[in-house]
């Protein structure tokens, strides 16, 4: 399989996150979008890795791995903390700071 | 040969089958679910990478991790609101035109690029070699991420802790 392959499936992943991101009303389900185009810049990391031969790009993907275990966390939380103040996570709803 | 290329279209498939059911799906616990089939077949392509090391990362951190927090908030959040989470998306339109205006882009970097071929052999003796880059030269970006860690696991703990 060529590097472009990988790309490819790497590139529709980050695509279909974004719209997932978009589109979701649901603040978990933004954070389900965000996971999945982390995830396709992983695939990236990791074929660029194999195809260069380089290490740096698995040590980076190892990174990136652990800081998003930790947004997660963190994102989290905040829903919670959000919904516990505002009793919804629907994005929409969430406009206290619009102009 | 044959093995790897039917291998990664199987992995490809479940891999992208997942994704648009994450997005799609109306029960968001549904799309937890096919997020952990995404991130697991994302570790096949690891493994047809020849990267062993990632693939148990992936499992462990990402599909063993990540799932268990997220249905932890589906079940705190769903059981505060006494109804179930059916989620809608609104805008799927604009959503699909942006996405797609987003995947030409790079699809259209993707095709002007001079096709690569790999090296005959991985980095031999991957999971050595990751460890002793991780002591070496990049020794201070781990001591950083370890302390990313603690703050951002004290921060949500501080944050979701129970009110008092």
């Amino acid at each position: 399989m060529g590097l472009h392959a990988y790309l490819t499936l790497s590139a529709l992943v980050f695509a279909i996150g974004l719209f997932g991101v978009l589109t979701r009303r649901n603040a978990i389900g933004i954070l389900l979008g965000i996971e999945l185009m982390l995830n396709a810049v992983n695939i990236n990391l990791v074929a660029f890795s194999r195809f260069t031969g380089d290490l740096g790009g698995l040590v980076f993907s190892l990174f990136t791995i652990s800081i998003t275990v930790a947004e997660v966390a963190l994102g989290l939380a905040i829903v919670i903390v959000i919904f516990r103040v505002r009793k919804t996570v629907e994005a929409d709803r969430l406009d206290l700071l619009r102009g | 040969m044959i093995v790897e290329t039917v291998g990664f279209a199987v992995v490809a498939v479940v891999l992208l089958a997942s994704s648009l059911a994450v997005v799609l799906t109306k029960n968001l616990f549904h799309a937890v679910l096919y997020l952990a089939a995404a991130l697991v077949s994302t570790a096949g392509i690891f493994l047809l990478l020849a990267s062993p090391f990632l693939f148990a990362v992936q499992l462990l951190l990402y599909a063993g991790g990540v799932v268990t927090i997220v249905v932890f908030a589906i079940m705190l959040t769903e059981r505060l609101v006494g109804e179930r989470i059916a989620q809608t998306s609104r805008d799927i339109v604009n959503g699909a035109i942006v996405a797609a205006a987003v995947l030409v882009a790079v699809i259209g970097f993707l095709v002007q690029a001079p096709a690569m071929t790999p090296p005959a052999t991985a980095v031999a003796e991957q999971t050595v070699a990751i460890g002793k880059a991780l002591v070496g030269p990049f020794a201070v970006p781990l001591e950083l991420l370890g302390l990313l860690l603690v703050a951002a696991l004290l921060g949500a703990v501080y944050f979701a802790r129970a009110e008092d």
